[in-house]
């Protein structure tokens, strides 16, 4: 009976948590890293500092809506199927409710002068809090010289080329397996010889 | 014609990957093919996302349910592109969590953390050169470039970085200052000029 309870109110928390993620989130999948990584990391300790950057990298290297697939994600290690369901309807009904109403008034919406400053300033603010994710993520990340160098190819060819991000992903997994595969034969090689530590 | 639409946002939400802005495309073929948007009204409405909460996806599926069928015609879209994301989620967070510790799978994420931590830094550069300079600004030399920054967003920038990093504002509150900030920049202080 108890833990009936604390379900829904765990159930409720997620959706909360989500509907506000997916209200505030202004200019794309990037600006809600910050505010899923306070949120889910830092307030309710659902998802572990180290875990966060692995659902991020799953969700942009899966097929499908990045916000959505990063709340299915999380609500689903938070409270499984149920989590996944409150956490994703959370993120969309904000979205959902208020394009509805926008498209009845579109024209009208379009010369709201002041709603067009508002966002000036806001895409301002989005840098901020991108910035700070990138700060927070980066301080938690493991530096080795590959780590480092897949980082700064990364960040060059997603700034000067166009290249899809899914082959940066992909390429960032294939050469992690590469390394395993390294690691393992090392490993190998050290307990034939002896030099294992 | 439900189904229609069902059938194409399902497919949109399926092929996005990667996501950002890298949909548009997709997007634009499928519904101007469809005739359900206008490519002008397609444009007129990127801007629009652009300053509403939520994901790009989910904005312009619900814009083009209510424009094709009203409410329900919303709820269709909508759905259908949320759904391929959930359902994919679920069986990898399923599966994911008997076999986060495999150290193939470890292998894998160990050379992809790197790469999201370069793709946001990347974002950050590109949201900066696109708010900061001027649009359509030719820069040929040291003094255009400073000629076509844009002092206000930057000055937005500034204060908002010394509150978010100094006094740990939560992230809503630097958002709703932000956005005060700009009316107050380019709504009130003009009028006194």
């Amino acid at each position: 009976m108890e833990s009936k309870t604390s379900l829904k109110e765990k159930l409720l928390t997620v959706f909360i948590t989500f509907f506000k993620i997916g209200l505030f989130t202004f200019g794309g999948g990037y600006a809600m890293i910050p505010l899923i990584e306070y949120e889910t990391v830092e307030r309710h300790h659902w998802i572990d500092s180290k875990d966060i950057l692995d659902i991020f990298a799953i969700a942009e290297a899966t097929p499908g809506v990045i916000a959505i697939n990063t709340a299915t994600f999380v609500g689903y290690k938070v409270a499984g199927f149920w989590g996944s369901l409150s956490a994703t309807l959370g993120v969309v009904i904000p979205s959902f409710t208020i394009i509805s109403i926008i498209a009845l008034f579109f024209q009208e919406f379009q010369s709201l002068e002041w709603v067009g400053y508002a966002f000036k300033g806001v895409r301002a603010g989005v840098i901020v809090l991108i910035l700070g994710a990138v700060v927070k993520m980066g301080k938690k990340g493991e530096y080795t010289p590959l780590t480092v160098l897949i980082l700064i190819l990364a960040f060059g060819l997603a700034s000067f080329t166009d290249i899809n991000v899914i082959y940066l992903l992909l390429g960032g997994a294939v050469t992690g397996l590469f390394y395993q595969l390294w690691q393992n034969r090392k490993i190998a090689n050290g307990k034939k010889t002896g030099e294992d530590k | 014609m439900y189904l229609e639409l069902f059938i194409t946002f399902f497919k949109i939400g399926l092929f996005t990957i990667g996501g950002g802005y890298a949909m548009i495309p997709l997007i634009q073929q499928e519904v101007v093919a469809h005739g359900w948007l206008t490519l002008l009204e397609l444009t007129d409405f990127i801007a629009v996302a652009e300053s509403t909460p939520g994901p790009f996806a989910v904005n312009i599926a619900t814009f083009v349910g209510m424009e094709m069928g009203g409410l329900p015609g919303a709820l269709v879209t909508t759905t259908a592109v949320v759904l391929p994301s959930f359902i994919i989620i679920l069986f990898i967070a399923k599966a994911f969590t008997n076999f986060q510790q495999n150290k193939w799978v470890q292998g894998t994420l160990y050379g992809m953390r790197p790469v999201v931590i370069g793709l946001i830094a990347a974002a950050v550069l590109l949201l900066m050169s696109t708010g900061f300079i001027g649009e359509g600004a030719e820069i040929h030399s040291v003094g255009d470039f400073f000629a076509s920054l844009q002092y206000l967003e930057i000055t937005i920038f500034i204060i908002g970085s010394f509150f978010y990093f100094r006094f740990k504002l939560h992230p809503i509150k630097l958002i709703l200052i932000s956005a005060g900030l700009g009316m107050l920049f380019f709504g009130v202080v003009p009028m006194f000029y």
